[in-house]
């Protein structure tokens, strides 16, 4: 059908996926981390179990991130 | 910097060796042809076996598996072995296998309280197969040695297909040579989907197991529920209001039923994200690594290599982590049975 523009729609595909799925896991491992800190500077004592929670959390919420970067590798590599 | 350990003649022929393998890996690097990016694979290869007709159709991820599996059997079975056969004083390698244990038991008691010693073998062994395969998949061999066949899957056939559609001449030009690609003999097993959906369904109907086994018959209670936890209605009462709160007793237990109901899609469904977590951060590591690689040849891959050193711990913990709150969710009690 499109001989060459099959390829062009493949990799603006794969671009469209990981950009749109990467803006809010960025935006919540940022607000996660943001809260850490807030919870860090009220409390420093705590602070061994607040950053492991973080970075728990936080693998959770990236998560989501490698989630549309599966889709975009599958886009790219399989399809 | 001490240099005094390069006058003694050990210590030479330590750095001529090491200046004469950077070398070697230089003049490689320069000497061989252009650099390809290897063909990456979403599902995992099958080992090429040297049959005409293979029987048995093995996934190159298994070789990861096993290995791992035989770095735990020593870990936790030299100890064992040496402790029984011997007897006396545990040996500093027990001990030190031991404080890794007690750590993780510990850690675990500030979440699931009473029940982490029920949990115990089960999340910890999936915390060290998980680690230890993830940190295999890091090992060099790894997705680089293998054996070059010739690509004769749907790819190609498509291709060619498409190529006839636009002649003959550039079905030619495009398949004149012949397509080979690497198939490597090692991948980490968790880059495999097969290794991390098992992993998630046993953690899901093992968490089922616990459920029913600390709490019993009343934990069935948690998908086929057809009480309402308000008071029944008095039948004494008469007209309009009777009938209204008998209708919202009637309500409550459909939308409990169907709450039940929905809680056995979603605890099935808790399979996916969890095997596609782990799969698409292992695979996406090994992606990364690949084309870093592929870019810079040398120094610059290290820093992604200490990346995933800290990624396949991180994912390590987070699916032991999430099966241990599954599993003390699932052993406690329900609210709807504590407000009686």
């Amino acid at each position: 059908m499109w001989p060459e523009g099959i390829d062009a729609v493949t990799q603006a595909a794969t671009a469209f996926t990981i950009v749109f799925g990467v803006i809010f896991p960025a935006f919540s491992i940022g607000w996660i981390g943001s809260k850490a800190m807030e919870a860090i500077g009220r409390n420093p004592e705590a602070s061994g179990g607040i950053l492991t929670s973080m970075i728990l959390i936080a693998a959770l919420a990236e998560a989501i991130a490698i989630y549309a970067l599966v889709v975009a590798l599958a886009i790219k590599f399989v399809a | 910097m001490n240099l005094a350990v390069l006058k003694t003649p050990r210590g030479c022929s330590t750095l001529i060796v090491i200046v004469v393998a950077l070398v070697g890996l230089f003049a490689v690097g320069v000497l061989r042809k252009e650099a390809e990016l290897p063909v990456i694979s979403l599902a995992a290869e099958e080992i090429p076996l040297p049959f005409s007709e293979p029987v048995l159709h093995i996934p190159n991820t298994l070789p990861a598996t096993w290995l791992t599996m035989f770095i735990i059997i020593f870990l936790v079975g030299v100890p064992y072995w040496v402790t029984v056969r011997k007897g006396g004083p545990p040996s500093r390698f027990q001990v030190a296998v031991e404080a890794v244990a007690e750590g993780m038991l510990g850690f675990m008691k500030n979440v699931a309280g009473e029940n982490a010693r029920l949990f115990f073998p089960l999340v910890a062994t999936f915390f060290l197969f998980i680690t230890l395969n993830n940190w295999c998949g890091i090992l060099p061999g790894f997705g680089s040695v293998g054996v070059w066949v010739a690509h004769h899957s749907e790819e190609v056939l498509a291709a060619e297909e498409h190529g006839e559609e636009h002649g003959e001449e550039e079905l030619t030009a495009e398949h004149g040579e012949e397509h080979l690609v690497l198939v490597p003999f090692f991948r980490s097993a968790n880059a495999h989907l097969s290794t991390t959906l098992a992993l998630a369904i046993v953690s899901v109907a093992a968490t089922q197991y616990f459920g029913l086994k600390v709490l019993g018959i009343p934990y069935l209670r948690k998908y086929l529920n057809f009480r309402a936890s308000s008071p029944k209605p008095d039948p004494a009462q008469k007209g309009l209001q009777g009938i209204i709160s008998k209708f919202a007793r009637g309500v409550e237990i459909l939308v409990n039923g169907i709450v039940g109901l929905l809680e056995i899609v979603l605890e099935t469904l808790k399979v996916l994200p969890f095997s596609f977590r782990l799969f698409g951060n292992i695979f996406a590591g090994e992606v990364l690594l690949f084309v870093v690689s592929y870019l810079f040849a040398f120094v610059f891959p290290v820093i992604f290599l200490g990346l995933e050193l800290f990624v396949g711990l991180i994912q390590g913990i987070v699916f032991a982590m999430l099966t241990l709150v599954f599993f003390s969710i699932a052993t406690t009690a329900h609210h709807g049975e504590e407000s009686h």
